[in-house]
């Protein structure tokens, strides 16, 4: 059976008043069934934009280039038109009519913002009986009231608060919100887009337990998007680093953390501090990121790398199979 | 004698209302941000002071360096009281004290040049001429690791990454040579490959101009490592304060027992033990009696809800508000 999602060599673009910055470079990924993918990596490695375009929701002035989505889809989904037959499709080759009716339905996606993703003049409730209606236009409101005040319940808030306004929640609750809204209509896919970020550290660990749970419930393959590899240990199964809009590196969740095998991933892991081991020197990465609008040949980490070579000049190191299970794009384990 | 004393500040903001509410109700409300702190810091110490958002840590600092009044109580700076001074008094105050804010995206001023925006602090003091100023300011801003200063003088804050700007904040803080630095959040907004390089720039600068610092952050993993004690606030009040080693293995307080529980460790074969506290942070405004804690606390009893507890040392310099030590 093919894989719930693979991306195959996909580029995106965006044009800007500084030139052309390829925010997504070539990746390829497969997601397998219900497990969660963690896509790490500092800011403006393009690991947002990627999450984006497995929706085609690029922000603009972002241009998906090339590349394959491949989607194995569970079921036929009806849509305007006709009806997007079940089996593996390539999500870039859909029109618009067909992808909506796949947004919500099949792939959803949570921002990483929950005070501002809400519409701030509807109520709670009308928010999930709005996504059921969408999707499935004869459905009773009644019903959709009912499926939404269980849903509400599986997310730990009071089912009578369908009719409070989303002022009245708590950035923890919005968030809980959020994820239901995402989970409304069963999807195969969820992407979470840095979901706890701008919550606090009791909350944040009550969000992921909760998403770890619905996991289990809603049979959830969940690719989650964030900065934060403590998070990425406790939810993730694997893990794909991201820099400069290439895949540096993926391997299982544990593989990564105890031997990590790109220069880029060890130095990572090296700058953020735990707390159980207060003495452990911290160290940094020397430099910044190049500019994504006067991209560097070869190896876009080599000016930062301690063990950068003369080949790292010349060409972009392709994936390779890593000693920890995973893939890696460095010269250094060429031939091994 | 400690280099800050602070005894029993409040600060109490006043809670905006429409025009009907204020017509209809006569009482006023408030939000207590800082509800009753006191603790003291030690000169050369950094003393952390971490809790969640709505907390009331950042008030705190901006407290201590009189960037806004206090609504009650005392602040001590090497023995004199700053609490009510005003004027000249207060300026002269403020070459000794200063504070950095967490955003160093939105602290500097998009359109002056950050070798303006450092020789500012010079100009509104009063110290040296113009000539003299920029030459301060080119050696500060070698001092923070932005060299050549002559490159880096003239250029404006969006060209600058935001580690780099982290430090121009730094500067800032530094030209006049203060004692003691209220730090909000420094590496909050910094990329995580660059924290530790603040970290340590913040170390040398202690031990260059020997500062005293209050280390204001939600993420205690970072204030573990940079802190010599920790406060650990709640809802305007300090729950427990000790070194930063024992208030990790040894956390008395049942909402800091749950807070530790809660950080993310960078380790998959990290276990979770302890449960979590339900629900969020109350309001400010009309805050639980008794404890603060009790409505969320998983070892609550009669006592919590009816009467405060006070913060006792319950252990050798370690202080804790908690009815189970008594």
């Amino acid at each position: 059976m093919p894989n719930l999602l693979e991306i195959h060599n996909l580029s995106v673009e965006y044009k800007t008043r500084l030139g052309i910055a390829r925010a997504v470079d070539n990746v390829s990924i497969t997601l397998d069934e219900n497990k969660t993918l963690g896509l790490a990596g500092e800011s403006g490695c393009g690991k947002s934009t990627l999450g984006r375009a497995i929706i085609r929701l690029v922000p603009y002035p972002g241009r998906i280039l090339e590349g394959e989505i491949l989607l194995n889809l569970d079921e036929d989904v009806p849509y305007e038109n006709g009806v997007v037959e079940k089996g593996q499709i390539n999500l870039l080759q859909l029109d618009d009519d067909q992808m909506r009716a796949l947004r919500g339905k099949k792939l959803a996606y949570i921002f990483q913002d929950p005070m501002t993703s809400l519409n701030p003049m509807e109520r709670i409730g009308k928010h999930f009986v709005e996504i059921i209606k969408a999707h499935e236009p004869d459905t009773p409101k009644e019903d959709a009231q009912v499926r939404t005040k269980d849903l509400l319940e599986a997310l730990d808030i009071l089912p009578e608060r369908v009719l409070d306004y989303p002022h009245q929640f708590s950035g923890g609750m919005r968030q809980r919100v959020m994820i239901g809204l995402g989970l409304t209509l069963t999807p195969q896919l969820l992407i979470a887009d840095e979901p706890t970020t701008s919550l606090d550290v009791i909350v944040e660990a009550q969000i992921l337990n909760l998403i770890s749970d619905l996991k289990d419930k809603f049979n959830l393959t969940m690719m989650l998007i964030t900065h934060n590899l403590g998070v990425l240990a406790e939810t993730a199964d694997s893990i794909a680093i991201m820099y400069t809009g290439r895949i540096m590196e993926i391997a299982p969740t544990e593989a990564l953390f105890e031997s990590p095998q790109h220069p880029y991933t060890q130095a990572l892991l090296q700058s953020v501090p735990d707390v159980r081991k207060p003495d452990r020197k911290l160290s940094w990465i020397p430099g910044s990121p190049p500019s994504l609008t006067e991209p560097i040949p070869g190896c876009m980490f080599r000016p930062r790398c301690p063990h950068a070579m003369e080949i790292c000049e010349m060409e972009p190191p392709p994936l390779i199979k890593s000693a920890s299970g995973g893939i890696v794009a460095c010269y250094l384990y060429e031939g091994s | 004698m400690p280099l800050i004393e602070v005894k029993n500040v409040m600060k109490h903001f006043p809670v905006q209302k429409g025009f009907l509410d204020t017509l209809f109700t006569r009482q006023k409300e408030f939000v207590k941000a800082v509800d009753g702190i006191s603790f003291e810091i030690e000169e050369g110490e950094v003393f952390g002071l971490a809790g969640e958002s709505g907390s009331g840590k950042t008030t705190m600092g901006r407290l201590i360096v009189r960037l806004i009044d206090p609504t009650a109580g005392q602040i001590l700076f090497a023995g004199q009281d700053i609490a009510k001074i005003r004027g000249k008094q207060l300026r002269l105050l403020k070459r000794r004290l200063q504070f950095t804010f967490q955003d160093p995206y939105s602290s500097l001023n998009p359109r002056l040049t950050i070798g303006n925006a450092i020789a500012d602090a010079l100009r509104l003091q009063g110290i040296g001429n113009k000539s003299e100023q920029k030459q301060r300011t080119k050696k500060i801003l070698e001092r923070v690791g932005l060299s050549p200063a002559s490159s880096f003088y003239d250029r404006l804050p969006h060209q600058l990454s935001g580690g780099q700007r982290q430090r121009v904040v730094f500067g800032r803080a530094i030209i006049l040579e203060p004692e003691f630095v209220v730090t909000d959040e420094p590496v909050a907004m910094v990329d995580v490959s660059v924290r530790a390089q603040i970290l340590e720039l913040m170390k040398d600068l202690q031990d260059e101009y020997s500062l005293t610092y209050l280390f204001i952050s939600h993420d205690l993993a970072t204030a573990r490592h940079i802190c010599d004690r920790i406060g650990i606030m709640y809802l305007g009040k300090i729950v427990e304060i000790a070194d930063k080693d024992q208030i990790y293995t040894d956390s008395l307080h049942p909402y800091t027992v749950s807070l530790m529980a809660a950080i993310p460790v960078p380790d998959p074969k990290a276990k979770k033990g302890e449960k979590l506290p339900k629900g969020e942070i109350p309001s400010p405004i009309n805050p639980p009696s008794g404890c603060n804690f009790h409505p969320r606390c998983p070892k609550t009893f009669e006592r919590c809800a009816e009467e405060e507890p006070a913060l006792r040392e319950v252990k050798k310099e370690h202080w804790v508000a908690c009815h189970l030590y008594d």
